[in-house]
């Protein structure tokens, strides 16, 4: 199976958001590296609001995402509460 | 009936719906073909604009919002950094070649991007994809003025950024980059999004800023670090336009498969023969090394891309071709090209080196299969030769490749110890590639490829030295007299790293810093 994976800076705002895409994504892999974290799925990754507001204790907005992205790829589908990344094979 | 209560506030599909599409019209007192005159050209068939989907719902209202914030932080981290002499904290000052390279060969391609999305956009008749380019054509000319601000802090201390516009269209090695974007151009709207959209933001960007980006974040530059990210954050929007763009023209008609697939073979040997550049900066200008070009390529090239060809073979899409030589390629054409530089490392705005051997142990180790046999004894020779007073300085003019403009420097598939040369006869003309890729590029389109502006040709016919030079006055230095066209400054801004003026302010500097002298 085909890997996805999203790129973020290292930062504060950050922390909690990878947090939450690994408690969401158990088959996914924190790769650090100088200044980032890539996290790497097999087949696809979701990042859910629900999961990221609980540990930041406010309203988050998927699209702040924006912000501290890096990279990402695979087909992304994003609604108000979860962006996801997949490939179809 | 019962009368379905409207939420209160849209959802994000929806919301995008009302602010793209609701935006569109049908013109009527001309017709929408001489609206959009270069939308039917190319000979793609699109049916039906509505089918275009936006994965990331972005509307120019959020938008405006997530830049803004995104401008504050990269502003707030580049004033920091030089309020507190970042330029001292950099692991080496060799390390600083790697910046100047970057602005003069990089950051002036993002500012083509901005016309050319500007330019896309137009073109398009669909909403969406508008929308798309117009947001993407405003984050690359932001990227083009926080490259250029966050890198002048470094043009207070160190030589080589001074004329970066004026040099992108004259000095030899920034043809290969600049061609590449006016190739690009120069195509038609639907061509230029699978060009740059697709071929270059979404398979080969990844190499450039985030394993660099990260390696400037570890040899202690934040400026370049800050808007390398900064960019990166807006080319994840990029990408998922690109790969958008692709399975749109592949849904609406099949006759658009065989063009599509002509342009993806294209661009991605076009992008990977400008990346040989960012091969060149990740294996020898990084003082410390993140990874290898190698590595890099494996990651983001061979997995990522291998991925996204696996998912685009349902429409009938193949892996690009030469991908059998791309494979061989990744273990030599960082070090061709920087024996290259290190040649004609007179005629360069930058300053080259041998590297220590710590480094060449670290380069014998990430490459196995050549590096000790083919590149390490050459380097060795090189250091022994400058160090018996023989730094051998190249001043005959290369052949170029018609089509991607590097000399010819790369060797034949199989055979890294001959060069690889390929020629066609057109009309009356004899025209000479580095490789079977770029030669099928060039025969495809021969009539946009006669048209380049291939440095060493021009400096032969004559165009490039000022107004009033006489070559045929006695003494004529041929070589000083291109500098002086390209306003290089002898002796500052090329040659060696060692004994430059750089390397001795850096260090008189970095004393100031922790001394009290």
């Amino acid at each position: 199976m085909s890997k996805v994976f999203i790129a973020l800076q290292t930062n504060d705002d950050t922390r909690s958001i990878i947090q939450a895409i690994l408690a969401d994504n158990p088959h996914a892999i924190a790769n650090e590296q100088p200044a980032m974290v890539k996290i790497d799925a097999e087949g696809s990754l979701v990042v859910r609001r629900s999961t990221i507001e609980e540990l930041i204790g406010r309203d988050f907005d998927l699209q702040e995402l924006h912000i501290n992205l890096i990279s990402l790829t695979g087909h992304v589908d994003e609604t108000d509460d979860e962006l996801t990344l997949s490939w179809n094979t | 009936m019962d009368m379905k209560v409207s939420k209160k506030k849209l959802g994000l599909k929806e919301k995008y719906q009302h602010m793209t599409r609701g935006l569109g019209w049908e013109t009527t007192y001309q017709s929408m073909d001489e609206v959009f005159p270069y939308a039917k050209y190319e000979g793609i068939k699109i049916h039906d604009w509505e089918k275009w989907e936006d994965p990331f719902r972005l509307t120019m209202d959020a938008y405006w919002k997530y830049q803004a914030e995104k401008e504050r932080k990269l502003y707030a981290i580049i004033d920091a950094y030089a309020q507190n002499n970042g330029h001292l904290s950099v692991t080496d000052a060799r390390y600083i070649n790697a910046v100047k390279l970057f602005l003069n060969g990089i950051s002036p391609l993002e500012y083509m991007a901005h016309r050319g999305f500007a330019h896309a956009g137009r073109q398009f008749p669909g909403v969406g994809p508008r929308v798309a380019c117009l947001m993407q054509s405003l984050d690359e000319i932001r990227h083009a003025q926080t490259q250029i601000h966050s890198l002048s802090n470094y043009n207070k201390y160190y030589n080589g950024f001074h004329e970066y516009r004026h040099m992108l269209e004259r000095v030899w090695y920034l043809s290969v980059p600049r061609s590449f974007f006016d190739d690009a151009y120069t195509a038609g709207p639907f061509e230029f999004m699978v060009a740059i959209g697709f071929s270059f933001e979404y398979v080969l960007t990844n190499l450039l800023f985030v394993p660099f980006v990260s390696g400037a974040a570890y040899n202690g530059d934040m400026g370049t670090m800050t808007f390398g990210f900064s960019a990166q954050s807006d080319e994840a929007r990029h990408m998922t336009l690109g790969l958008e763009v692709i399975k749109f023209i592949l849904e609406q008609d099949p006759d658009n498969l065989p063009i599509v697939q002509q342009w993806i073979d294209k661009w991605t040997w076009r992008g990977y023969r400008v990346l040989t550049l960012v091969g060149m900066m990740m294996d020898y200008m990084l003082p410390k090394r993140i990874m290898s070009w190698k590595e890099a390529w494996e990651v983001y090239f061979e997995e990522n891309g291998g991925a996204l060809f696996k998912d685009l073979a349902r429409y009938g899409i193949r892996p690009p071709k030469w991908l059998d030589q791309i494979e061989q390629d990744k273990d030599h054409i960082s070090h061709q090209a920087w024996g290259t530089f290190y040649n004609y490392a007179a005629a360069c705005n930058f300053h080259t080196w041998i590297p220590t051997d710590d480094e060449l142990d670290w380069l014998s180790q990430k490459y196995p299969n050549s590096f000790d046999k083919y590149y390490r004894p050459r380097l060795e020779f090189w250091r022994e030769e400058a160090k018996k007073g023989n730094r051998f300085y190249n001043k005959t003019l290369p052949m170029l490749c018609q089509t991607c403009q590097i000399p010819m420097i790369f060797t034949e598939p199989g055979d890294p110890t001959q060069i690889c040369y390929r020629e066609v006869d057109y009309k009356d003309n004899k025209y000479h590639f580095c490789s079977d890729g770029c030669k099928e590029i060039f025969e495809h389109e021969p009539e946009k490829y006669i048209q380049a502006w291939l440095p060493v040709h021009q400096i032969y016919q004559g165009n490039c030295f000022n107004e009033g030079v006489d070559p045929t006055a006695e003494g004529f230095d041929p070589l000083a007299a291109v500098l002086d066209y390209y306003h290089l400054n002898f002796g500052r801004d090329n040659l060696d790293f060692e004994g430059s003026e750089d390397q001795r302010n850096f260090e008189a500097w970095r004393g100031m810093a922790t001394k009290n002298t």
